[in-house]
């Protein structure tokens, strides 16, 4: 059971729903979706630095994917889309989460250099294997209950550097075409888990604002097919 | 000088002090005008005695040995000791047994979370009195807890802990799977419930939208049809369950700001049929929750039906705040 205070933020039961929406890969089609369940999105789609965009019945506050559980969480946006990766990783937020949206389809997955042994060298020499990744719990959860010790190691910016300069045996990651991973040099070793976008509630707002979120809901899975 | 503490407590001044004493008087004043004698238990106690009550969800975080070995553990909730209370003192008394609390327990913590380790709760418990009017009288002084704290706009969430576990059984789910599915539903997944169930042999597709549906109907009396609609014992034994549970408090006057919710699941282990949840629009989390626990103090060796709630007190305050601001979102 989560006990935060200091994060404790009004969830306001007046006023338009609020909905955290992810900037960059997830955005285009997020936005795609809302114009299909009749959201304006002419100004979210515009040049402005703006981060909140009122329209009529819906509020969109725009975020980084991975703050997008965060301000759901404490209530501070009252549903939010973001992927199945951000909320593996941070599995710990209680959050509802509502509908699968299907887009935004990548693969969280192991990977190595091209015909290189590293992985399984030193797993079998030291026991033990380096893995860099910006995923450290859904890595650390995946060898654990797979068997296997880690040494996670985790980076912010560009995983696929690390094994090519000696960081890392291995890298965790999300795929989504594999041409990232093909550019460097790397290949695909074993598949975690596949990842979608997701709609998510806060858990107050899906109890007290319940006929516009369930409305919201039903709309999105409709538009989601 | 600085000289830091753990994350997850805090050290409280006098101006917000005075805030809390006021809630605290408040909060024991209502309990006391309601009948039930305020306890107090020590923060340590046997790591073996807690352990009975909860050995999952809530389980003590903080343990060590004392100087003659003894293994020791810090209350993670006030529910666990008073039973253990009423089992040792009070196993001839007269029923039912009226006691209330206010203190302080400790969970562990993730870090950034802004999560206390130490947390005050205040609450009630009520031994010996069985559903559906036990569980009325708890939600009477619920309400009237509430009040007192001015969060008028709250709400109080009414659901059926054996619900789920019921209905599983039903569809033939048992074991690892029924927990894993259990567990999809106490996390709020509902993708995962639905993928998962899909996956198990012998569960139609009727029957995954049930399971769905089910956990999405919240509302007023309404939503007892609307389940019912959906058929099976398990869920015709849940709503009649609830459905007494809303007559006794529609008999006390005291329906009107609950909504029944047929998702709920609360996480700690020891819940057995009707379970509640307290939420205000002026805050984003749970304020508190509680429910019927029947066979907790069987486990303590006295077979009583028992029902409770307990507020997380810094939230309340939180929420009060808020809402003597006049519920203005802050910017």
């Amino acid at each position: 059971m989560s006990l935060e205070v200091a994060g404790a933020v009004q969830a306001k039961a007046e006023g338009p729903l609020k909905l955290a929406v992810p900037r960059g890969a997830l955005l285009g089609e997020t936005l795609e979706i809302l114009d299909r369940i009749g959201v304006e999105t002419s100004e979210a789609r515009g040049e402005s630095r703006s981060l909140i965009f009122p329209t009529e019945g819906i509020t969109l506050v725009t975020m980084r994917p991975s703050d997008v559980p965060t301000y759901v969480e404490a209530g501070a946006a009252d549903v939010g889309i973001t992927g199945k990766d951000v909320l593996l990783e941070q599995h710990d937020r209680v959050v509802y989460e509502l509908l699968d949206l299907g887009y935004g389809r990548c693969r969280m997955v192991l990977a190595g250099r091209k015909g290189d042994e590293k992985l399984g060298e030193s797993a079998r020499r030291l026991g033990m294997m380096r893995i860099a990744t910006k995923y450290p719990r859904v890595a650390e959860r995946h060898f654990e209950s797979t068997g296997r010790q880690v040494e996670v190691i985790e980076v912010k910016g560009s995983v696929e550097l690390a094994p090519l300069i000696g960081l890392a045996d291995g890298i965790v990651d999300l795929v989504a075409s594999g041409r990232t991973l093909d550019e460097n040099d790397l290949e695909v070793r074993e598949e975690i888990v596949e990842c979608t976008a997701r709609f998510v509630a806060n858990r107050v707002a899906h109890k007290l604002r319940a006929r516009e979120v369930d409305e919201l809901t039903a709309k999105l899975r409709e538009a989601a097919g | 000088m600085i000289h830091p503490i753990p994350p997850g407590t805090r050290d409280v001044l006098p101006d917000e002090m005075r805030e809390l004493r006021r809630l605290h008087l408040a909060l024991i004043e209502v309990f006391e005008r309601h009948g039930y004698g305020e306890v107090a238990t020590p923060a340590i106690e046997y790591d073996e005695v807690l352990a009975r009550g909860d050995g999952r969800a809530a389980g003590s975080a903080y343990r060590f040995f004392d100087e003659s070995g003894d293994l020791l553990a810090l209350r993670s909730d006030m529910t666990v000791p008073i039973a253990r209370l009423v089992a040792t003192r009070y196993g001839g008394a007269e029923m039912p047994l009226r006691l209330c609390y206010l203190g302080n327990a400790f969970r562990a913590v993730r870090p950034q979370r802004g999560q206390m380790r130490e947390f005050a709760q205040a609450g009630v418990e009520l031994i010996g009195a069985p559903a559906p009017g036990g569980t009325a009288e708890v939600v009477e002084v619920l309400e009237a807890a509430l009040d007192a704290a001015g969060l008028n706009r709250a709400v109080i969430g009414l659901g059926d802990a054996d619900l789920y576990r019921q209905l599983l059984a039903e569809l033939g789910v048992e074991g690892e799977a029924r927990e894993s599915l259990l567990e999809r539903l106490a996390g709020h997944d509902l993708v995962g419930l639905e993928a998962e169930l899909s996956e198990l042999e012998g569960v139609e597709d009727a029957q995954v939208a049930t399971c769905i549906t089910l956990s999405q109907l919240r509302g007023g009396r309404e939503v007892l049809e609307e389940a019912r609609a959906l058929g099976g014992s398990a869920v015709e034994r849940a709503t009649a369950r609830i459905g007494e549970t809303f007559e006794a408090l529609e008999a006390r006057g005291v329906a009107d700001r609950v909504q029944i919710d047929l998702g709920l699941l609360r996480d700690l282990g020891y819940y057995s049929g009707a379970i509640l949840e307290v939420y205000d629009p002026a805050l984003g989390h749970v304020l508190g929750g509680g429910g019927r626990y029947d066979t907790l103090l069987e486990r303590f060796g006295i077979d009583l039906p028992a029902a409770g709630f307990a507020l997380y007190l810094e939230r309340v305050h939180v929420a009060q705040t808020e809402e003597e601001a006049g519920g203005e979102v802050k910017t």
